[in-house]
């Protein structure tokens, strides 16, 4: 088990404790406002991109190509993005802080 | 936008000719998206340079300020509309920053299917229909299941009276259609008549409606014109027409062919999400959107003069063999699909969550109550765009469903 942190545009703080799946679909399951994960995870739709926090960004690991093409066309991009479907719920990323990118 | 299609070609066959071929859906644009990355096509000396490849196709979607959508009204469809109308199609022909303004007042009634209720809705719809069908000999999934779906679930998004559906039925499904070289003003008259009443019916007496909910919106200070009220409302139903008709029926000779796709959706709906997505891809149904160029510049090695049109090819793109494994494959439980059946980046279809909602609760009906789908008769659906041939649908598809019961 894990608990994630999510971070919205507002500036609210939601913690929601996850076991497996997505971080996208935890996200949806609860109503995270701005992680909509419009196309179910295939990543092809950019609406689960979150920012990863600095101490965690090694732990979560880099984004696979596809991930990374689809990322350089989402103006709203940095250093620290990822989609969230793309990262798996595991015990490792307890604690973990994540900014949703979109409002 | 879509009330054209391209030059039709029709071809006729019945299903004991070629066996297993009526769900196969080709790639035209293999060859030159390889060879050239782009295709070339004249539409009424307006000429068109269609990009291909995936990447180029997201790279020119993303750069709105070197490709704008905000050209003459018409302009950006293919066929070009620009003799036809003058009404502007709002967001669709609009560029960020206003663009922007528009999709943040509309976003959150388009997803609306999200709901719960909204998604009961639907399914009441879907299972009525394919009930009544059940008890007939024959289908034509056309005019007698997928137009009526489609129609019945817009009055869903535009909360209007169910019995409103009756009217866009009626229609047929070639109303926004031409079937010769020329667009038809007459036909696309008949939407804007429509729409025109409905407002005039909801200034008179406001209700729930989007017709009404539009009238009464607020944007950077200064309500909604009627003007863009109806650019908006054509746009919602001529984008969503054709598309969800050609998804729909696509999709049906799809697990007609393939029965054990239909069992696996039977055994295990949680593939239904990704089931979803890879039938949009590969049906692709809408194949491509213009662009006007704003300076001299080029698209994959290609020369494309300032004022002149490309076309973002999203069929092309989602059979490109760089991106997409066995691409030409049906793969239902696909994982990584970053495919742009929806468009990409800021004009990215404004209806899918919708479209993708109708198709979910159609995937998740259809194996309950349906055990095998026959095919009886074929007539496919060709586009022509310059030298590329596409099939996009069907102009007529007879089935027989059988009972999940019985
Ligand atoms: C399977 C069905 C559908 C497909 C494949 C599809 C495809 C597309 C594509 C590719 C675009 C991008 C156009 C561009 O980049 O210029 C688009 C935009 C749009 N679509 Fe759809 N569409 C579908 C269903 C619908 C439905 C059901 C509606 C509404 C009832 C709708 C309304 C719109 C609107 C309003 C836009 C413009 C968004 C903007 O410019 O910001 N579409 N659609
Ligand atoms: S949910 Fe669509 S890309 Fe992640």
């Amino acid at each position: 088990m894990a608990v994630i942190n999510f971070i919205t545009q507002e500036g609210e703080k939601i913690s929601v404790e996850g076991t497996s799946g997505s971080i996208m679909e935890l996200a949806t399951s609860v109503g995270i406002a701005g992680l909509d994960g419009d196309c179910g995870g295939v990543c092809s739709c950019a609406t689960c991109h979150v920012y990863v926090n600095e101490t965690y960004r090694k732990i979560v690991g880099e984004a696979e190509k596809i991930e990374k093409e689809m990322l350089e066309f989402d103006e709203l991009a940095k250093e620290n993005s990822r989609l969230s479907c793309q990262i798996e719920i595991s015990e490792k990323l307890d604690g973990i802080e994540l900014i949703v990118a979109r409002e | 936008m879509l009330i054209g299609t391209g030059n039709k070609a029709l071809s006729i066959h019945l299903s004991t000719d070629i066996a297993m071929k009526d769900s196969l859906f080709q790639d035209t644009f293999e060859e030159a998206r390889k060879q050239k990355g782009i295709g070339q096509m004249n539409d009424q000396d307006d000429p068109i340079v269609m990009v291909l490849r995936h990447k180029d196709v997201r790279k020119c979607a993303f750069n709105w300020k070197g490709f704008k959508s905000e050209a003459k009204p018409g302009r950006i469809v293919v066929p070009s509309e620009v003799n036809i109308r003058d009404t502007r199609q709002i967001p669709f022909e609009i560029d960020p920053p206003n663009h922007t303004a528009y999709r943040k007042v509309l976003e959150s009634w388009f997803k609306r299917p999200l709901q719960e209720e909204y998604k009961n809705s639907l399914s009441a719809i879907i299972s009525e229909l394919l009930d009544e069908q059940l008890k007939q000999e024959a289908t034509e999934v056309i005019s007698e299941l997928s137009l009526p779906l489609q129609s019945k679930a817009l009055t869903l998004l535009l909360n209007t009276s169910m019995e409103e559906a009756e009217t866009w039925i009626s229609w047929g499904v070639h109303v926004f259609r031409s079937e010769a070289t020329a667009l038809d003003k007459d036909k696309a008259n008949i939407l804007y008549d429509y729409i025109e009443k409905e407002i005039d019916r909801a200034i008179e007496k406001p209700g729930k409606d989007l017709y009404s909910v539009l009238l009464n919106t607020e944007l950077e200070g200064r309500k909604l014109s009627r003007e863009e009220v109806k650019g908006i409302l054509v746009l919602t139903f001529a984008g969503g027409r054709d598309t969800v008709i050609n998804f729909l029926t696509n999709s049906l000779s799809y697990f007609a062919e393939k029965p054990k796709m239909l069992d696996w959706l039977r055994k295990d709906p949680s593939i239904i999400g990704k089931a979803t997505e890879e039938l949009v891809r590969y049906f692709s149904p809408l194949t491509h959107i213009g662009r006007v160029s704003t300076s001299d510049t080029a698209v994959c090695g290609h020369e494309v003069k300032s004022d002149s049109r490309i076309s973002l090819c999203w069929a092309s793109a989602n059979r490109d063999e760089t991106v997409f494994e066995n691409p030409n494959e049906v793969i239902l439980d696909r994982k990584v699909n970053p495919h742009v059946a929806f468009g990409f980046s800021h004009h990215k279809c404004l209806g899918a969550t919708h479209a993708r909602q109708i198709m979910k609760e159609f995937l998740r009906i259809l194996p309950r109550k349906v055990s095998k789908i026959e095919i009886l008769e074929a007539e496919e659906n060709i586009e022509e765009w310059g030298d590329f041939k596409r099939k996009v649908g069907f102009e007529k598809l007879n089935v027989k469903l059988y009972s999940q019961q019985g």
